[in-house]
């Protein structure tokens, strides 16, 4: 067969995926998330008379807490190839990628499996954006004085 | 209000992280790492901090609250100790997110089998 041919057979026949679809559901979940996020701040803040900074943190902790937990489960992965960047921004995708790769890596031990590989993929986040913050950071403290 | 506020911005965010995935080939590592770039880059003309006033949560659970808190955290600490306070403060206010995700994820993977 041609190989112009064989191009557009695969072209074809490859699945097209719906962007429309894809992003509407990533809005719809991303901003579930959101509304849960702050449901959880005003929960903490109400129960335990907090200022609304420190409840955020425990919001947080809990969001992380929670993505961990659903990894180590096996349902979140699902939920990820469903909803996609919906679940990937949020602080979930952060837990879930540290989390996924403990898992994935801990047959070669702790030290070399777990220690050396748990950054994996979350350590890219962590360098650029201290890397960013410490730029920019120095840019404003100079221009603006803090 | 702050709910809705809380549901657009977020559900924004995320709209925008899947129009990248779908229209380039960067994979989901380079989305998240673009994202604390560009909270990092927002927090400097302090526009972050207006979006976490008016939206709350939906502002404070995507990746870009970690950028904007890393560099919030390094120039409040700047202000009070100068230069070396950029390096020292960087973490100070969001070590509780990364501290809590390297332990539980740490003790959890000791527990749990992974599943394929």
């Amino acid at each position: 067969m041609e190989k112009n041919k064989y191009k557009e057979l695969v072209t074809k026949n490859t699945p097209k995926e719906n962007r429309l679809y894809n992003g509407m559901l990533a809005f719809l979940i991303g901003g579930l998330v959101g509304v849960i996020g702050q449901l959880l701040i005003d929960f903490y803040s109400w129960q335990f008379h907090i200022p609304t900074t420190e409840a955020s943190s425990y919001m947080i902790v809990t969001l992380i807490f929670v993505g961990c937990i659903l990894t180590c489960f096996g349902f979140f992965d699902k939920w990820v190839n469903f909803a996609k960047a919906g679940l990937i921004v949020p602080i979930t995708g952060f837990a879930h990628s540290m989390m996924s790769a403990a898992l994935e890596y801990r047959k070669e031990g702790m030290v070399t499996g777990i220690g050396a590989n748990m950054l994996k993929l979350a350590g890219s986040v962590i360098i650029f954006g201290v890397v960013s913050a410490y730029l920019f950071g120095m840019i404003r403290f100079i221009i603006f004085g803090g | 209000m702050i709910y809705v506020n809380s549901f657009l911005f977020c559900g924004i965010v995320c709209l925008i992280g899947q129009i990248i995935l779908d229209n380039t080939k960067l994979t989901p590592g380079h989305v998240t790492t673009i994202f604390v770039c560009l909270g990092a880059f927002l927090d400097s003309f302090a526009f972050y901090d207006k979006m976490i006033q008016l939206c709350g949560g939906g502002a404070l659970v995507p990746i870009t609250s970690f950028g904007h808190s890393l560099i919030h955290g390094a120039l409040q600490q700047a202000s009070d100790f100068g230069f070396i306070g950029l390096l020292s403060g960087m973490f100070s206010l969001t070590s509780a997110g990364i501290i809590s995700a390297i332990i539980f994820s740490f003790f959890l993977s000791l527990i749990f089998q992974p599943k394929d």
